[in-house]
């Protein structure tokens, strides 16, 4: 699924440049399910941006399949994002003036799906994560679980062949924490997904068999 | 998706959609308005204009007037000789009736029709001549009381007579309308315009039009027809097949026209045939008006200029020259109009475009983690400068049809108000007919030139379409800055900010 090799970042920040990951290689098999912690500051988010196609990296390939990501241009990257790649973020990020059925609607967009199609998909993708009945409700009205339960349907409802969360917990309860995880992982294991998680969360970590810990800018296997 | 998107977005943002859209509609509400009263001041100083000029005159040619000749009263002389009038009980009763150019007004030679015709672009020029018939009728005592019959002197063209039988021997006065001596005059006058009836319409009869009896006709040439004017008629008491006098010449009223202008008031009060208003005068061949229609509003300037070189000694206005002699507050409500009008319109559209493009960009910087979490999912740049555009121009349409409706009521209640505005045409009196009016015809004959003229706002479907296109444009400039900077943000950037 993911070869990364020899992968660095820096950005340049005033008068000085700061590398946030330093010459990385790693390999993720498809239908991984995989843990990354480490410090805050640590790269961990640089390292999800990267396997997320939303940023390049200053040298190094970020090869998803066939595609070198570093070597793509912004549309291309987009097309990846819109087909094969799913977020799900800690502040859930939906669009708070759309309904949880609009919302998950929003990633069929790019697709150029039909408007049936659309609202079909995006209705079963909603009770998928057991969200039927809140369909007509804004983020507003909804719980936090509610809520990512949401964005878990809009990254899932155009069956991505990659799942990149971004401390999807982080924003939650323990009991509510537990769920919204039952649910990445029964969907892990009933889609063949890759699932990439991202947490600070040492409970949420011990799920996965395979842990990354991210330190100044280097990776390695727990 | 868009429209669902779109509706929502200016729904959920309801305060930033209203401050975008009221900044847009009050300042497109004032554009309407402010090109509404400029078009309404414009159609009253083309009003007051009318009512002297006629419709569809483009140049007027005149003559400038000349001081008196050395020696002569400026004003309007009647002399009576000793046995002028008649004489009952020591009361002398004299009467005079003159025809003559009014003060103010100079004739030239009618040969100046035919010079102007004859000048390139010009499709029509018709000549009239510009009178004021006044009437002194007095009653004064006897001739021994004194010497108010006057000297038995050339009586100029008055037709009046008198006799006298009173007494100087030093015994008290009496006589006159008091029997005391005493003296008593009235002093009529009226405006009489001569135009040739067989030319076709132009000047100040097309500012005018028929309610009563025919108008004159090419065979009313050399005949002592009139036609008056309606009020002039009302306060005369006079219809038509009545007769009166102009200059002790009796004339019967054939027609009975009324003001077709705004401000209701008529260039003259009674209307005669050309050759005869100039022998009643003792003005053969003359005129005081030449009115010019140009065959294209092209060449107008050009005319102006042949004109002047053709007509040296006369004076040749445009009707751009005239609407810059109407004065009075019609004036300045277009000065006003023309100065603060525009420049308050330019400064609160530019105002209300800066507020849209602010409140636009303003939106975008808040919406940075929305559109980063847009492009996460695979939204194009462009899709996303769609959308913030699409809801920009909403906004500007919403704030287009806000405008609209603000306007139309400005102008429904400025119309409802009705403002009466003054205006008077005082510097091209020579051109007109003119002349000091006196007795009660007076207030009728200074009306020509002097008018208070109602202001009524015109609604113009082309002046919503540049209010409508105004608001759109403002939406797309808001709608293009607000894309610009959407379109900048790099979705690693907005995942950043995220957390």
């Amino acid at each position: 699924m993911y070869q990364l090799t020899g992968v660095t970042k820096s950005y340049s920040q005033t008068k000085r440049t700061v590398t946030a990951l330093k010459d990385v290689d790693l390999t993720i098999a498809d239908g991984e399910l995989v843990m990354i912690q480490g410090p805050t500051g640590g790269g961990k988010s640089t390292l999800l941006q990267l396997l997320g196609a939303l940023d390049r990296p200053t040298s190094g390939s970020v090869m998803l399949g066939d595609a070198d990501l570093a070597k793509q241009d912004d549309r291309k990257l987009g097309e990846l994002r819109a087909s094969e790649i799913g977020f799900v973020f800690q502040g859930f990020n939906l669009i708070p003036t759309l309904t949880a059925q609009e919302n998950v609607e929003t990633a069929l967009e790019p697709l150029k799906v039909s408007g049936p199609e659309r609202i079909r998909r995006a209705r079963e993708a909603l009770e998928s994560v057991g969200l039927a009945d809140r369909a007509t409700h804004l983020p507003s009205e909804l719980s936090g679980g509610q809520q990512q339960r949401v964005a878990i349907a809009r990254a899932l409802v155009k069956e991505p062949r990659v799942l990149l969360a971004d401390e999807p917990t982080g924003n939650l309860d323990e009991q509510t924490r537990d769920e919204i995880m039952d649910l990445l992982e029964g969907l892990w294991r009933d889609r063949g997904l890759t699932l990439i998680v991202v947490t600070h969360d040492s409970e949420v970590a011990r799920r996965s068999p395979r842990r990354l810990r991210i330190k100044n800018g280097t990776v390695a296997e727990r | 998706m868009f429209a669902t998107y779109l509706r929502r977005e200016l729904l959920g943002r309801k305060r930033q959609t209203l401050i975008i859209a009221i900044g847009m509609a009050l300042a497109i509400a004032l554009v309407i308005v402010v090109n509404a009263v400029a078009a309404g001041v414009q159609s009253a100083q083309a009003s007051v204009l009318q009512s002297v000029y006629g419709v569809g005159t483009d140049i007027t040619v005149t003559e400038a007037a000349a001081a008196p000749a050395d020696g002569q009263a400026p004003g309007q002389r009647f002399d009576f000789g000793a046995a002028d009038g008649t004489t009952t009980d020591g009361t002398t009763a004299v009467s005079s009736s003159r025809l003559e150019a009014g003060r103010g007004t100079t004739t030239f030679d009618a040969a100046a029709v035919s010079t102007a015709s004859g000048v390139d672009g010009v499709s029509n020029a018709v000549g009239v001549l510009s009178l004021t018939n006044t009437t002194f009728d007095g009653q004064i005592p006897g001739g021994a009381q004194g010497q108010q019959g006057g000297a038995p002197t050339d009586a100029g063209t008055g037709t009046g007579t008198g006799t006298t039988d009173g007494t100087t021997d030093g015994t008290p006065p009496t006589g006159g309308p008091d029997g005391a001596g005493g003296s008593a005059f009235n002093l009529d006058s009226f405006t009489v315009l001569g135009y040739d009836p067989a030319a076709d319409a132009l000047g100040p009869l097309t500012a005018v039009s028929l309610t009563d009896g025919r108008a004159l006709t090419a065979d009313d040439a050399g005949t002592d027809n009139a036609i008056l004017d309606s009020d002039y008629a009302t306060s005369s008491d006079l219809a038509v097949g009545d007769t009166f006098d102009i200059a002790g010449t009796t004339f019967t009223v054939v027609g009975i026209v009324t003001s077709t202008s705004a401000d209701g008031a008529s260039a003259s009060n009674v209307y005669i045939p050309l050759d005869v208003a100039q022998t009643l005068s003792g003005l053969d061949g003359q005129i005081s008006s030449v009115y010019v229609q140009a065959a294209s509003s092209d060449s107008i300037d050009a005319i102006k200029a042949d004109l002047e070189t053709a007509l040296p000694d006369n004076t040749v206005n445009t009707q751009a020259d005239l609407a810059s002699s109407v004065s009075g507050s019609l004036s300045s409500a277009s000065t006003l109009v023309s100065n603060l009008g525009t420049w308050l319109s330019i400064l609160v559209l530019v105002a209300a475009f800066l507020v849209a493009i602010l409140f636009t960009i303003s939106g975008v910087t808040r919406r940075t983690r929305e559109f980063g979490t847009l492009k996460a999912l695979g939204w194009s740049n462009r899709r996303i400068v769609g959308q913030v555009a699409g809801e920009s121009l909403v906004q500007g349409a919403i704030g287009g049809a806000l405008g609209v409706a603000l306007g139309l009521i400005g102008i429904l209640v400025v119309n409802l108000i009705a403002p009466t505005i003054g205006a008077s045409t005082t510097s091209v009196q020579a051109a007109g007919p003119g002349g000091p009016g006196g007795g009660r015809f007076g207030a009728v004959a200074s009306a020509a030139a002097s008018a208070d003229v109602t202001l009524q706002l015109p609604f113009t479907f082309a002046i919503i379409g540049i209010a409508v296109g105004l608001a759109v444009l403002g939406g797309l400039l808001a709608g293009a800055f607000g894309g610009w900077r959407a379109a900048r943000l790099r979705p690693a950037a907005a995942f950043r900010s995220v957390n």
